[in-house]
């Protein structure tokens, strides 16, 4: 599902973020990125999310090779990822409805669908009562679960988490996990970006570790 | 299916449409001042038209009362003047005429001018026979018009024919003029209604990065993007041309007053016309036209900045 090939990462200051890196998730595959901060992780996610592109080397993400990919093109590409960021990234002057159901208007879904997609989503993240706030009136967690609602509302085959937990404590971080690990069940692809070493550790999962840019 | 989509694009238009305008809504002093700003900028070259085009209807009138004035010499009796006058209302060109004893101009002089007792004093008249004529409707032309001053100057018993209408043409270069001068006002006052709906765009954009940012994130494109704003670019334009329409009613109705009253005193037939209909549509059409193509400019310079990190 996933594929990098000796992919490098080099930033215009010459920081090399990723020195040839490869490896290979399965289709419903779900698997941890670990590594301390600036080991990379960060900027593999990006070049997933086509929010970087590789400086050298080949991504392969359901069959595309994502070097090829023109810009045009990309917004098409990110529908098919669900993202999930540390920052939940939410709009806080929408309701927790609105902020859902956004990839759904992006990708021109007619009003009906829309509201049956996105109260699924709330449903499936226990959130189905607080549709009509504004996520600035919800907890880390909510407000977490709102993100992952939205990450998963067009049903995406591949979900990706940058530090999910990192703001919440350990109970909420658990919970977080096993949502993740549900829509890994149904057959999402999931792969987390995360250095809550002790949590990951209870969950058997597979473990990509980076240091400094290469495979640990 | 595709009936569907369509169906589906179009609401989702309308959705952003009236999106647009809550949004606008919302900011009620900022929008306010926005769409003031373009419609003085818009009624100002709209009421200079619509001056220069009542101009232009009242020369046309005035044209039509062009006349032939004919000096004829001091020496003329009046029997050959007489004669004269009635030998040139054969011609063709000729409409009317009108036969002035030097006797006759004296007392209009007279009466016009108030100078009784000076005039008393002069041994002898000084004024000449006149004949007035009123050339043929149709003769207005400028050639036409020339070619029969030319035959008449050539006549013997006439000292003088003059054209009352070198007023006319100078009233027309001025109001040539008027109308460049008014076409490049035109110009640059829909410039700045340009920039001025592009830096209002800017500025939304700039306080909007966050929304874009995410917006883009979760695939959506460009086109997703720039909607909006281009919806806002509609609506200051369609405001400010319907505010430059309204403060266009409201001077000329200001103004029509004592313009009708002059027009009056002239014994004249004019009434402002302050062309309502045709700019109820042009000038909302041109204000929505320059809105959207200002927000298209700033969004397109600013889009592309704009990218998740």
């Amino acid at each position: 599902m996933i594929r990098f090939s000796e992919v490098y990462k080099r930033y215009p200051n010459q920081h090399e973020a990723l020195s040839g890196l490869s490896f290979e998730l399965d289709k419903g595959e779900m698997a941890f990125l670990t590594g301390h901060s600036g080991a990379g992780k960060s900027t593999l996610l990006k070049l997933i999310a086509l929010i970087e592109r590789s400086s050298h080397g080949q991504v392969w993400v359901n069959n595309q090779n994502l070097t090829r990919l023109t810009k045009w093109k990309v917004p098409y590409y990110r529908r098919k990822i669900g993202l999930v960021f540390q920052d939940h990234n939410l709009l806080h002057d929408r309701t927790v409805f609105d902020n859902v159901a956004l990839p759904l208007i992006i990708a021109g879904e007619n009003h009906r669908e829309i509201g049956r997609r996105v109260r699924a989503a709330l449903d499936k993240v226990g959130l189905l009562g607080k549709e009509r706030s504004l996520p600035i009136a919800l907890s880390g967690g909510e407000q977490q679960r709102v993100g992952i609602a939205r990450a998963v509302v067009n049903r995406p085959p591949v979900l990706l988490a940058d530090e999910p937990t990192g703001n919440l404590d350990p109970d909420l971080s658990q919970e977080i996990m096993h949502l993740f690990e549900q829509f890994n069940q149904v057959g999402v692809t999931v792969f987390i970006a995360s250095h809550d070493l002790e949590l990951i550790n209870r969950m058997s999962h597979r473990q990509i570790k980076l240091n400094q840019g290469r495979l640990a | 299916m595709l009936k569907l989509n369509l169906h589906n694009y179009f609401l989702r238009h309308l959705q952003v449409m009236l999106y647009s305008l809550g949004q606008l809504w919302r900011t009620p002093a900022a929008t306010t001042m926005t769409v003031l700003v373009i419609g003085i900028a818009l009624a100002l070259p709209a009421g200079l038209y619509v001056l220069l085009k009542n101009v232009e209807q009242v020369s046309s009138q005035w044209e039509e009362a062009s006349q032939i004035s004919l000096f004829l010499h001091h020496d003329t009796p009046d029997q050959r003047g007489k004669q004269l006058a009635e030998q040139l209302l054969t011609w063709p060109d000729i409409n009317t005429v009108h036969y002035q004893s030097a006797k006759d101009s004296l007392a209009e002089f007279r009466q016009l001018s108030g100078l009784d007792s000076l005039l008393d004093t002069l041994p002898d008249n000084p004024l000449p026979p006149v004949i007035i004529i009123q050339p043929e409707a149709g003769q207005h032309e400028n050639e036409a018009l020339h070619s029969l001053l030319d035959r008449l100057q050539s006549m013997q018993e006439v000292e003088l024919a003059k054209l009352d209408m070198e007023w006319l043409q100078r009233l027309r270069s001025i109001n040539e003029a008027g109308e460049r001068g008014i076409s490049i006002l035109a110009i640059l006052l829909s410039l700045s209604v340009l920039l001025v709906i592009g830096n209002t765009i800017r500025l939304a954009i700039l306080n909007r990065q966050t929304e874009i940012r995410v917006i883009k994130l979760v695939g959506g494109t460009n086109a997703f993007v720039r909607r909006p704003f281009l919806y806002t670019g509609f609506w200051y334009g369609l405001l400010g041309g319907a505010i430059a329409w309204l403060t266009l009613l409201l001077t000329l109705l200001f103004i029509s007053g004592p313009v009708n009253r002059l027009a009056a005193l002239y014994d004249s037939q004019f009434t402002l016309n302050w062309l309502g209909g045709q700019m109820f549509i042009a000038l909302p059409l041109f204000g929505l036209v320059l809105g959207v193509l200002g927000a298209w400019l700033a969004v397109g310079r600013h889009l592309n900045e704009i990218e998740p990190t």
